[in-house]
């Protein structure tokens, strides 16, 4: 940097917005693929599904697990979808 | 024990073949016995970039459909006899090399007691770079400090997590280094350029060697002399470290500062 240097200034530190964009990127790609997600997680999905069918008759897919980060935490997601009144009771 | 290294990026032009050059020569430099493949088939390069394209009789593509041995497909180096070169077909599409194929040429190198074997990938993440990446132990990955490479790089270190026989044995991992090249310390100290530890902690890996950016890399090129044997160049000696650290030594990086600047240019810029 030369004391002149204000007279020729163009856009600055280019390289803070690339690794702003890229860390931004780059997490939202991981998580859509699933990637960097612990290697328990099938497990602990398929050990959900097993004991929620022993009181309620749910489909294969209706457990949902996953995490996500927020702000400095992990965070375990668990969706369960019950299935509606009618077939409850229809397959009860 | 062989181990089989890819050297793979999904962009192209970062530097792959330069390296899986450099590399194997350094390997070969240091009494290894060493075989280096060129996946990329249809646009062979590593052939011009070690120096042997006049010497090119028959190629992997060639192993692999049984139309010669391995052995007659092999090219021994002219500098060091433990390393050899296999090129890829000049004639052929990428489908030519199957998944079987390759598995029996690695495994006929290993019965031959290469130590390592050095997996030269194509870019992109089609076939040739997935058959490239499918058997390897370890993987270089090649990135250069810009936005396209480095996003390239993640799908890459994606891919070597899920779709490789490690991964898939689900009991061990592919070993992954980083390898930042193309790197230029000036513009990394004016804001320019991402720095190492940008990428590092965008991609969450660690860096095995950073090349700078250097004129030595052509040169080398240009002559069919990869460029780890050009000692006088930065480029050069930064692949030597990196070689060194893959094998387990501790250096410390160089090349990796701006160098410094006299008072005139300090104080009137430049």
């Amino acid at each position: 940097m030369g004391i002149f240097d204000f007279l020729r200034k163009g856009p600055q530190n280019t390289a803070s917005v690339a690794k702003n964009r890229l860390t931004i990127l780059i997490q939202e790609e991981r998580d859509r693929s699933g990637r960097g997600a612990p290697d328990y997680l099938p497990m602990l999905r398929r050990e959900l599904l097993e004991v929620i069918r022993k009181f309620v008759n749910v489909d294969a897919n209706a457990v949902d697990v996953k995490t996500h980060k927020d702000g400095d935490h992990d965070v375990l997601e668990l969706s369960i979808a019950l299935p509606d009144k009618a077939t409850a009771a229809g397959s009860a | 024990m062989t181990e089989n290294i890819v050297v793979t990026s999904g962009k192209g032009g970062v530097g792959k073949t330069t390296t899986s050059a450099s590399i194997a020569v350094g390997l070969a430099k240091r009494g290894k016995k060493v075989a280096v493949i060129d996946f990329d088939v249809g646009l062979r390069n590593l052939d011009l970039i070690m120096g042997c394209e006049r010497r090119v009789v028959y190629d992997f593509v060639n192993v692999i459909h049984n139309e010669c041995t391995l052995k007659q497909a092999l090219i021994k180096d002219k500098r060091y006899e433990t390393l050899y070169v296999l090129a890829a077909s000049q004639t052929r599409d990428k489908d030519a090399l199957t998944q079987d194929g390759v598995q029996r040429v690695l495994e006929e190198l290993a019965a031959d007691g290469f130590d390592f074997v050095v997996c030269d990938s194509p870019a992109g993440i089609e076939k040739g770079a997935f058959l490239a990446m499918y058997f390897a132990d370890r993987a270089i990955v090649v990135v250069n400090p810009e936005v396209s490479s480095v996003r390239d790089s993640d799908r890459i270190l994606g891919l070597l997590s899920s779709k490789t026989r490690r991964a898939e044995a689900g009991n061990s991992k592919v070993q992954e280094h980083l390898l930042l090249t193309r790197y230029n310390p000036s513009r990394v100290a004016t804001g320019d350029m991402m720095s190492i530890s940008d990428v590092e902690e965008i991609l969450g890996i660690k860096v095995v060697g950073v090349i700078p950016e250097s004129e030595g890399v052509l040169a080398a090129s240009n002559s069919g002399v990869p460029v780890i044997l050009d000692e006088a160049s930065s480029a050069g000696q930064a692949y030597d470290d990196a070689v060194a650290r893959l094998l387990g030594d501790e250096r410390a990086l160089r090349f990796t500062e701006a160098p410094k600047k006299g008072f005139f240019s300090r104080v009137f810029g430049g």
